[in-house]
């Protein structure tokens, strides 16, 4: 039996390697891996997003966040890749809602950055959705389930005027309301 | 969709999270214990990517970025192979999956907004690569040895010479992110990063070997480092796509 390779940081400078196109590294692929929804994906477009705190509720700005979800129609897989903005600290996706495969509709995240050791993977489910009540994970989260589940924004404060649902997901590493992260 | 149960994770193999001689892990590591997610799982499945995304000179660190600017141009430093091969923990090849490299140049130096080193950038090395794994699991790239450097985490740290490799597997739950560090290289020990391992022996797994074998005289030598993923359990799940 082997032992699985042990991780190591992704480090301050992930971009280069991983969506080389965001750092500024043109012309070596013909696109930053994941950065766009497959064609070929059904489903009701979405908008996720937010920003990932630390222990100081300082935003992390260095952090590149994967995404791995079902499509609307629940047979195809969607991955996609994107960092948390080097200036701002917002990661955002725009993918389709997820159809309830295994569990209530939820999409995975899996978190690197540096002075993450080991790449933390969490889930975003959706509000108002009645599938929550009997979903596995939800469920033995227990008093922390609200940190799994995204908030649609003030219809007030939503400027962002698109044309499609925004949910916002914050992720706080450590501390008060400290997302529950998965062993999965 | 195919479903397989993975074994369990050994969090104790892994760097610990919280590792206070690395400043950065202290604010950034969580306080809670991961919450165990048992049975079928979406992070069981994850994607798969085809090889013809990757370009001609993709796995070409010399010469990749030069050729994106239209140049022929070669990037500066010790010639170097670096290859092994991707298997899981019951050392099944892991064919077909896309592994990523970067690193600084051999001067140590990062191609990134917020770098802020001394040592000059190389106007012909961008520092990034991709391959896919063949049908044995194996892997190669070709690139430049690249140079220690200093990091903002005590009064005088180093990180030894690295190269940064991401790893997919089939399934979300195997994704991997680690370091390759070079036989022999004396900054190996005084490294906050290596150091937030335990076990000497799986520091020993993230270092390349010097292989001769596959040096190409009078051009290059070459290092060897295998990368193993998580292992498929003894448990094979029903496949169940739908409902609750
Ligand atoms: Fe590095």
């Amino acid at each position: 039996m082997l032992k699985e390779t042990p991780s190591q940081t992704a480090g301050p400078y992930v971009h280069i390697g991983c969506i080389p196109q965001y750092s500024g590294i043109d012309g070596i692929y013909p696109n930053d891996p994941g950065c766009a929804l497959p064609a070929d994906a059904q489903g009701t477009l979405i908008r996720l997003g937010g920003k990932i705190f630390d222990g100081n509720h300082d935003v992390v700005k260095d952090a590149l966040v994967e995404l791995w979800q079902r499509d609307g129609d629940g047979d195809k897989g969607i991955w996609l890749r994107q960092p948390t903005d080097l200036s701002n600290g917002f990661y955002q996706f725009d993918t389709v809602m997820p159809a309830a495969v295994l569990g209530a509709p939820h999409i995975c995240l899996w978190i690197v950055a540096r002075g993450i050791n080991l790449g933390l993977h969490t889930r975003v489910y959706f509000p108002d959705e009645p599938k929550n009540e009997h979903d596995p994970v939800l469920t033995s989260a227990g008093k922390r389930r609200d940190t799994l589940i995204s908030t649609r924004p003030d219809p007030e404060e939503d400027e962002s005027d698109i044309g499609f649902p925004v949910y916002r997901f914050d992720i706080r590493l450590q501390g008060e309301r400290e997302t529950v992260f998965l062993n999965v | 969709m195919k479903q397989r149960s993975l074994k369990q994770r050994d969090y104790d193999w892994h760097p610990q999270a919280l590792s206070p001689d690395y400043k950065s892990s202290i604010l950034r590591s969580p306080t809670q214990p991961l919450l165990r997610v048992d049975g079928l799982a979406s992070e069981l499945d994850g994607p798969a990517f085809s090889p013809d995304v990757i370009g001609p000179l993709d796995h070409n660190l010399i010469q990749n970025y030069a050729a994106a600017l239209g140049s022929n141009g070669e990037a500066i430093g010790p010639r170097i192979i670096v290859h092994g091969r991707v298997v899981d923990e019951n050392n099944r090849a892991v064919p077909d999956t896309l592994v990523e490299v970067w690193q600084a140049n051999a001067g140590g130096r990062y191609r990134h907004i917020n770098e802020g080193y001394i040592a000059p950038l190389d106007e012909n090395f961008g520092g990034c690569g991709r391959c896919m794994t063949d049908e044995n699991g194996c892997y190669r790239f070709l690139t430049v040895q690249p140079g220690a450097y200093p990091f903002p985490n005590g009064p005088n740290t180093w990180r030894p010479a690295h190269i940064h490799f991401s790893v997919f597997g089939t399934a979300f739950a195997q994704r991997l992110i680690t370091q390759m560090y070079f036989e022999g290289d004396p900054l190996i020990q005084h490294c906050a990063i290596l150091n937030a391992i335990a076990d000497p022996k799986a520091v020993q797994a993230l270092i390349g070997r010097l292989d001769m074998e596959t040096s190409v005289p009078m051009d290059c030598l070459a290092y060897r480092f295998d990368i193993v993923l998580r292992g498929e359990g003894s448990t094979p799940f029903e496949n169940r796509m739908e409902g609750n």
